[in-house]
């Protein structure tokens, strides 16, 4: 049963249904897979409805999204504590599943950036994704992980250096491979 | 040699983020930062890869169905059979249960509007205890150990207590500082859910307690015994409802 009247729900469908496709993206980079990804984005816009009263206008997506994201971290602290508890350690880079032998083995660029995007921890994975494939600004994402723009400066630069560097020893290694 | 804008004014530059004034001195920067320099080519090199590769994905349409299915319910049928009366039956106690509990918690209402500010930085301050690795403090089930951590660090007692019995977990406390002044925060697990009960010293006399949602998490608050005391949690209204009764009659 949907608890929101009919002029609220009317609302929830003009200013939050259009960010659908952004609270996927989000969770399935977060989780780094769609079935997950559909079931916790579900999670968190049944949420977002349930608690639509509570949002007063301002940027829909970031509020969504917010959601979204807190809904993710909830459940991979639940389902996946090892990859959260790792990703303060800078010096493992590079998890099991993106080693650069795998990169450079995966077939096309969009297979090898997603296993180096994978590969990075999720604080900085978030960033990224938020940054360079949802077109946020450092406000709004800031808005979205609660972290101040100053970490997200330096979250950013982090992130892109290590994802620079696995690409690039990826690409070193496919070099190595062909010749 | 690392400079030490990489990791700020190199990024606010390269994102298009600096005012004019900032993006103008920071240009006269790179002028003689080669390390600069050499970093943003490297930073357009791997924006470029992940704008121009097509990563982004898009909702399945079974996802917008789920929704639209729980946005837009379709009506029962009007032939209804013996369950589904025994349905209503029960969703009607259950919102005048719901109904009695509200109406219980919230007596003023017109209150709605209860210091929205604090409202917000308890919040913040729960979502940043739901960050990973945050937990500084003292993670335990026992109420004496609790309590002991506590008493050392602050100038202020209130009472700890574990109410697993109840299903509301101790799980450990810590120190959060809102606006401005040290509090101490109990947090329990309930289904599952984390909740935080943040607690300081008031001159203020006793409250009824007022329920306000944000961000998507409820609150609670009230005052007792010149404490007050608010608790957090995505968790339902109704669990923090039971909560505060818990803390109070254990008083």
């Amino acid at each position: 049963m949907s608890e929101l009247e009919l002029e609220d729900r009317a609302r929830f469908e003009q200013l939050v249904l259009p960010h659908v496709d952004a609270a996927f993206n989000l969770a399935r980079w977060l989780l780094r897979g769609r079935a997950d990804a559909e079931d916790v984005a579900q999670e968190a816009l049944l949420r977002a409805c349930r608690f639509f009263r509570g949002f007063h206008g301002g940027d829909a997506r970031a509020w969504l999204l917010q959601i979204v994201r807190n809904t993710c971290y909830t459940w991979l602290e639940k389902n996946r504590p090892m990859e959260l508890s790792m990703e303060f350690d800078e010096e493992i880079h590079v998890q099991t599943c993106a080693t650069p032998e795998t990169l450079a083995i995966a077939g096309d660029d969009r297979e090898r950036l997603t296993l180096a995007l994978e590969s990075l921890p999720p604080r900085f994975r978030e960033v990224l994704v938020l940054r360079e494939l949802e077109g946020c600004s450092y406000k709004e994402i800031a808005a979205i992980t609660s972290i101040p723009i100053g970490t997200v400066m330096s979250s950013l630069s982090r992130a892109r250096r290590q994802l620079y560097s696995a690409l690039a020893n990826s690409a070193s290694k496919g070099a190595v491979r062909e010749v | 040699m690392k400079c030490e804008f990489a990791d700020s004014l190199l990024q606010g530059y390269f994102d298009g983020e600096l005012s004019d004034r900032r993006a103008a001195e920071f240009e006269r920067h790179l002028h003689h930062c080669g390390y600069c320099a050499a970093e943003l080519v490297d930073l357009d090199l791997v924006s470029a890869m992940l704008r121009l590769t097509p990563l982004y994905q898009p909702a399945p349409v079974s996802l917008r169905r789920k929704i639209d299915a729980y946005l837009r319910p379709i009506e029962p049928i009007a032939a209804a059979s013996q369950p589904l009366l025994w349905h209503w039956l029960a969703a009607a106690a259950a919102l005048f249960l719901i109904a009695i509990v509200l109406w219980r918690v919230s007596p003023e209402l017109g209150g709605d509007d209860y210091q929205a500010e604090l409202a917000g930085e308890i919040v913040e301050a729960h979502l940043r205890s739901l960050q990973p690795g945050h937990m500084a403090g003292i993670a335990s089930n026992d109420e004496g150990v609790v309590k002991e951590w506590f008493d050392d660090k602050l100038k202020f007692a209130f009472p700890v207590h574990d109410f697993a019995k109840a299903g509301f977990v101790l799980n450990g406390g810590r120190l959060d500082v809102i606006e401005g002044r040290s509090v101490a925060v109990l947090a329990y697990e309930h289904n599952g859910r984390q909740i935080n009960v943040f607690i300081w010293p008031t001159r203020e006399p006793d409250t009824s307690p007022r329920v306000g949602s944000r961000q998507g998490f409820q609150w609670v608050d009230w005052r007792k015994d010149k404490m007050e005391f608010c608790a957090v949690s995505d968790a339902d209204g109704v669990d923090l409802e039971q909560l505060h009764q818990l803390i109070i009659s254990s008083v």
